[in-house]
């Protein structure tokens, strides 16, 4: 499964289009690291464990897409787009969406 | 009066550790941008001679948050208006930090460019007072590629 963000794959032609297939996860993060992320609003720097939280929920998101591009067949996922939105406090929506195409 | 000393200390703190933290990420930050000079980066969508290439896509995303100190002055600064250049810092961060680790990636993927480049930056949780920036998480991401 080939997975870019521009309209082609490159170095092969694409024969067929299957539509939009998209993934989506929803996460809050834990007790431990809110506590963590207020110390850390004083003295300011790299939240690591948001940052892992995210990039992990991002491969999830990545992942659930690929899944449903399988399901209807195809070999590739091109025009892929990521988005993220607070659905509640504490919780954070993360979306990837793409189409789904078969190459040679 | 206690409540007043608690505050000063913990701008203080925020202040301290705060410059700190953003010298030195801004040091590391320089020193890993000159080793990764050799990979390219583009917002162009459409990759020339593309038929010899092979790509994939990576991205790499950070989540800074912002010190007391710097919330506070950018409370003070809402009040008259104009550039927050408190937080001007913070996404510059942000953003070059991402970048870096989406060029990590497309290092250890063996890719010379990327391509289609994107940045997106969301703002995680509100801060102290409601309605601060808090933290800000920056994506970036793109399509890396190599020859086949």
């Amino acid at each position: 499964m080939i997975v870019t963000n521009i309209e082609t794959v490159p170095g092969k032609a694409i024969v067929k289009h299957l539509g939009l297939v998209s993934g989506n996860t929803v996460r809050s993060k834990h007790a431990g690291r809110d506590l963590m992320a207020g110390l850390k609003n004083i003295f300011g720097g790299e939240l690591k464990g948001y940052t892992e939280l995210l990039t992990e929920s991002r491969d999830e998101a990545v992942a659930r897409m690929i899944d449903q591009a399988r399901a209807v067949g195809a070999n590739a996922v091109v025009n892929v787009r990521f988005s993220t939105s607070s659905v509640a406090a504490g919780a954070a929506e993360l979306f990837a969406y793409g189409t789904a195409v078969v190459t040679e | 009066m206690y409540d007043l000393i608690f505050f000063l200390v913990l701008l203080l703190l925020g202040y301290v550790f705060g410059q700190h933290a953003e010298k030195k990420h801004f040091r590391s930050i320089i020193e890993r941008e000159k080793q990764l000079r050799g990979i390219l980066t583009f917002s162009e969508r459409r990759i020339p001679d593309e038929a010899n290439l092979q790509g994939t896509l990576v991205s790499g995303s950070v989540v800074i948050s912002v010190d007391f100190f710097k919330n506070f002055v950018a409370g003070l600064r809402n009040l008259v208006g104009g550039r927050v250049s408190a937080y001007e810092s913070l996404l510059e961060r942000a953003r070059r930090e991402a970048v870096l680790r989406m060029k990590e990636k497309a290092q250890d993927f063996g890719a010379a460019s990327v391509w289609n480049v994107r940045l997106e930056t969301a703002s995680i949780g509100k801060g102290r007072q409601q309605g601060g920036v808090g933290s800000v998480e920056v994506v970036a991401y793109g399509t890396a590629v190599k020859p086949r």
